[in-house]
């Protein structure tokens, strides 16, 4: 019995999936699921990376494109595009919204005592997105904070979105947070 | 003292529901009151307010609530005298019932746990009492027992009571629980338990769920035979009670009851919970009364749903089988069914959250009455409409603007008699609120035959708020609608503008987070007019969908006026400000939905030809969109996109399309404010 309670603590399931060649990794229990990519509705104003709406079975879900949240070069999507959808806590309340990656790659089972803690990456990903280093094998995943990747509060303020709003003017190209 | 109850879910849920039959109850003697404080002097309308309070009494007996059983009990005496003409009705004991009322209001409002003035409470209960004084306390109506003791008076100090507390054997099976009593009685003072167990049978002549343990209780309280004897109300008919008092008890004061400490043999007295949970903010209740007619109806429609189901389903297989094929119009004619069960379904659910406006209106008779008394002013009001029905979140975010607005026609519309008098009025002034169905809406109104605007004063209050240019020339409308603008909100002086103000633009926002919009009329010296529009509900939309560039927006029907097509000939640019475009003399400020919602991150166009132009109202002031293309119009269910993602200026809210695809409804109100003062076309919230 004892046993089978360490094993579930240390253990933990990790759904992988590749960026840029890179295998990133959210914890499992908070995918809601996967799909192909679907056209989105732009929602006018938001950040680049924001790539618009869409109805998930009755929801109104945003799509996040991970690669542009990142500052990683955008690609074409193609049938191949998967996006994730995942549960991400703020504050009290809970929200779903997608991320779309280059492919899903791997469900794993990461001890904690193979976790490692992450370092510096430089300005392309920053720090606090990243939860800990996962090590499989010879292998290497960056397990993602998505609670903080997709933090709405710090993304954007309402009150940003108005200074960028809309004049007649030529709208600027596009401002990332 | 908090609150003390039972502290468990279930009993929760029961508050609940006692605390929603205690508000009927205090409707329906608050209406009562009114109506014989008109002079409506009727048994029935007495009978009716003696009802109220009695089950009001009954049911906080059973819940353990003394506090307001006692009061309750007071009134009741009252107005049995009353009901049995020993009273006379006068304004003065009215006016003691009303602020009863109140009081019973503040300590329903505490049941779950909180303070209510009990300062406050003791005091009208002193005055229900002097009502009560010249004669001695009449013997409760519905007490069981005989008055051995009546002549205690209602206060005597803390007195040892003998109880002898005999239930019927049937006792348990009629929902009640000896410890309820017991638990009320423990509010009163210390409770000791003696349990009678002579009169348990033989085990094998024994039925399980019967009652056979009697118990003498001594209770050491400050309380009246009678106070004693209302906690028995609810289960007069299951039990007999004797309630002795003890000659030669010592009087020691106790200033409040106190629960009682358990002692080690007598368990049968379960301490009771305290809960001491705080006053939570007033929140919208989560609980809705739908009539059993709706619900019916809801039982129709899916028992339709399911058998027009099976038939699409027999069409189908029937059809793989290779039997005989159903034709086209068969389908056809199941798939029509299906659709107008659906629309009927989603009809009759969505009714389930209307509600008639009356459940709103009934409070303000009593508002009225109250200010008028206040100000020194005579005021009638009249309420039409009231069966109207209205959204339920609508319905509770609307009573607050609507009492604002009310008093400020009693405060500031309505003249004092001699002023009315002198300008030829009837001295009795006239408050009408009226609600009806308008196109897709509800339209409220609050009317007053009172002195109207002044326009003049209006508009130098907002040259000196820098809300206005002098030289700017605005119609009368305009000015009135200025009340609604923040700067008037600030009270100083605003009384000198014959009134309005205070808050309006509160009162605006309010009723504009609901979706709906106010605007003023008035008639100097005639009087003026508040209408509200509102949309019947919030969950569901009348929308006019528009394409710009490849995307489709969906506009509020209810703010669009009309829609035309561009004539670039009729446009004008201005430097520094919004095109303006002339149509039939007026002239709009028009604006580009393409660069508004930077739809792919075109600029706005050169030309607007053959563009349309829809116009939509936001406080009656004219704005003209440009769309690429009109749609259809169709009834779309408003998602919030505050679930997943966040409020975005300019957009009310999503909605999923017919065809599965999801498009945002543009929230016009959002470019109202600066654009109409002619400053930029910047959307601010």
């Amino acid at each position: 019995m004892s046993d089978e309670e360490k094993v579930s603590e240390e253990l933990e399931q990790y759904l992988t999936f590749v960026l840029d060649k890179e295998e990133y990794g959210v914890p499992i229990l908070t995918v809601r699921g996967i799909q192909g990519w679907e056209k989105t509705t732009p929602i006018p104003n938001a950040p680049d990376f924001v790539m618009g709406i869409i109805n998930l079975r009755g929801e109104v879900v945003p799509i996040i494109d991970l690669r542009r949240r990142f500052g990683l070069n955008p690609v074409e999507y193609s049938t191949n595009t998967v996006v994730i959808v995942v549960r991400v806590e703020q504050g009290t309340t809970e929200k779903t919204v997608g991320l779309v990656v280059d492919a899903v790659a791997d469900v794993h089972d990461i001890k904690s005592e193979d976790m490692r803690e992450a370092p510096d990456f430089g300005s392309e990903l920053k720090q606090e997105y990243v939860r800990s280093l996962g090590l499989i094998g010879e292998k290497m995943v960056i397990i993602l904070d998505i609670n903080k990747m997709v933090d709405w509060r710090e993304i954007n303020t309402p009150d940003q979105v108005m200074k960028n709003a809309v004049s007649n003017e030529v709208p600027a190209e596009s401002e990332a947070a | 003292m908090p609150e003390v109850s039972a502290s468990s879910n279930g009993m929760d849920e029961i508050r609940q529901i006692f605390e929603a039959e205690c508000n009927d109850g205090l409707n329906v003697i608050e209406a009562g009151l009114l109506a014989l404080k008109a002079g409506n002097n009727n048994q029935e309308t007495i009978n009716d307010i003696f009802r109220g309070a009695h089950s009001i009494k009954g049911g906080a007996a059973t819940f353990g609530y003394a506090n307001i059983a006692d009061f309750t009990h007071v009134m009741e005496t009252l107005l049995d005298r009353v009901r049995s003409d020993e009273l006379e009705i006068s304004q003065g004991l009215v006016n003691v019932f009303l602020v009863s009322v109140d009081v019973l209001r503040d300590m329903v409002e505490c049941m779950g746990g909180g303070e209510y003035d009990e300062a406050r409470a003791a005091e009208v209960k002193a005055d229900l009492e002097v009502w009560l004084g010249d004669e001695p306390p009449v013997e409760e109506e519905s007490a069981p027992a005989e008055a051995a003791a009546a002549e205690e008076g209602e206060h005597c100090g803390a007195t040892c009571w003998d109880i002898k507390f005999k239930p019927k054997q049937n006792y348990l099976q009629t929902g009640n629980q000896p410890q309820h009593i017991f638990r009320a009685l423990a509010e009163l003072g210390s409770v000791t338990l003696k349990p009678d167990f002579d009169s348990i049978p033989d085990f094998t002549k024994s039925k399980p769920g019967e009652m056979y343990v009697c118990w003498d209780i001594e209770l050491q309280a400050d309380v009246s035979q009678e106070e004693i004897l209302a906690e028995f109300d609810w289960v007069e008919n299951e039990c007999e009670v004797e309630v002795v008092a003890r000659p030669g008890t010592e009087k020691k004061k106790k200033a409040k009851p106190k629960p009682p400490e358990p002692e080690p043999e007598q368990d049968q007295v379960a301490a009771p919970a305290t809960t001491q949970a705080s006053r939570g903010q007033k929140k919208e209740s989560g609980s809705i009364r739908v009539e059993i007619d709706k619900i019916d109806k809801l039982l129709n429609l899916v028992g339709e749903m399911v058998i027009n189901q099976s038939m699409l389903n027999q069409f189908s297989s029937s059809n793989r089988k290779g039997d005989i094929a159903p034709s086209d119009a068969d389908l056809d004619q199941g798939l029509a069914t299906l659709e107008r069960t659906t629309r009927e379904l989603q009809e009759a659910v969505m009714n389930i959250r209307m509600l008639p406006v009356s459940t709103t209106f009934n409070r303000f008779p009593r508002l009225v009455y109250d200010l008028s008394n206040k100000l020194g002013k005579e005021v009638e009001l009249n309420i039409s409409g009231e069966t109207t029905e209205l959204d339920k979140t609508v319905l509770e975010k609307i009573a607050d603007p609507l009492s604002h607005l009310i008093r400020n026609s009693l405060d500031h519309g309505i003249e004092p008699p001699d002023i009315r008098i002198a300008s030829g009025k009837n001295r009795v002034g006239t408050v009408s609120l009226s609600a009806s169905h308008e196109g897709g809406n509800v339209i409220i109104r609050v009317a007053d035959d009172g002195g109207g605007l002044n326009s003049e004063k209006i508009f130098n209050k907002a040259l000196e708020r820098g809300l206005v240019k002098e030289n700017d020339q605005l119609s009368d409308a305009q000015i009135y609608n200025m009340i609604f603008q923040p700067g008037f909100s600030t009270a100083d002086q605003v009384t000198d503008v014959s009134g309005r103000g205070v808050g309006m633009d509160v009162v605006r926002s309010n009723i504009e987070d609901i979706g709906g919009r106010v605007e003023v009329y008035s008639n100097p010296g005639k009087g003026s007019t508040f209408q509200i529009t509102l949309p019947l509900t919030l969950a569901v939309l009348d929308g006019q969908l528009v394409k710009v560039g490849e995307q489709v927006f969906v506009v509020p029907l209810l703010s669009i006026v009309e829609t035309v097509q561009v004539d670039q000939e009729k446009i004008n640019v201005v430097s520094g400000s919004a095109p303006l475009y002339r149509l039939r003399g007026e002239v709009i400020p028009i604006v580009d939905m393409r660069s508004l919602y930077h739809i792919n991150g075109e600029a706005a166009l050169d030309s607007y030809e053959g563009k349309e132009l829809v116009i939509v109202d936001i406080d009656r002031n004219y704005i003209g969109l440009v769309v690429d293309e009109l749609l259809d119009q169709h009834q779309v269910v408003i998602k919030s996109l505050e679930t997943n993602y966040m409020k975005m200026p300019g957009i009310l809210g999503a909605t999923i399309l017919g065809d599965g695809t999801v498009s945002l409804i543009v929230d016009v109100t959002t470019f109202a404010g600066p654009m109409l003062m002619g400053n930029d076309s910047r959307i601010t919230h």
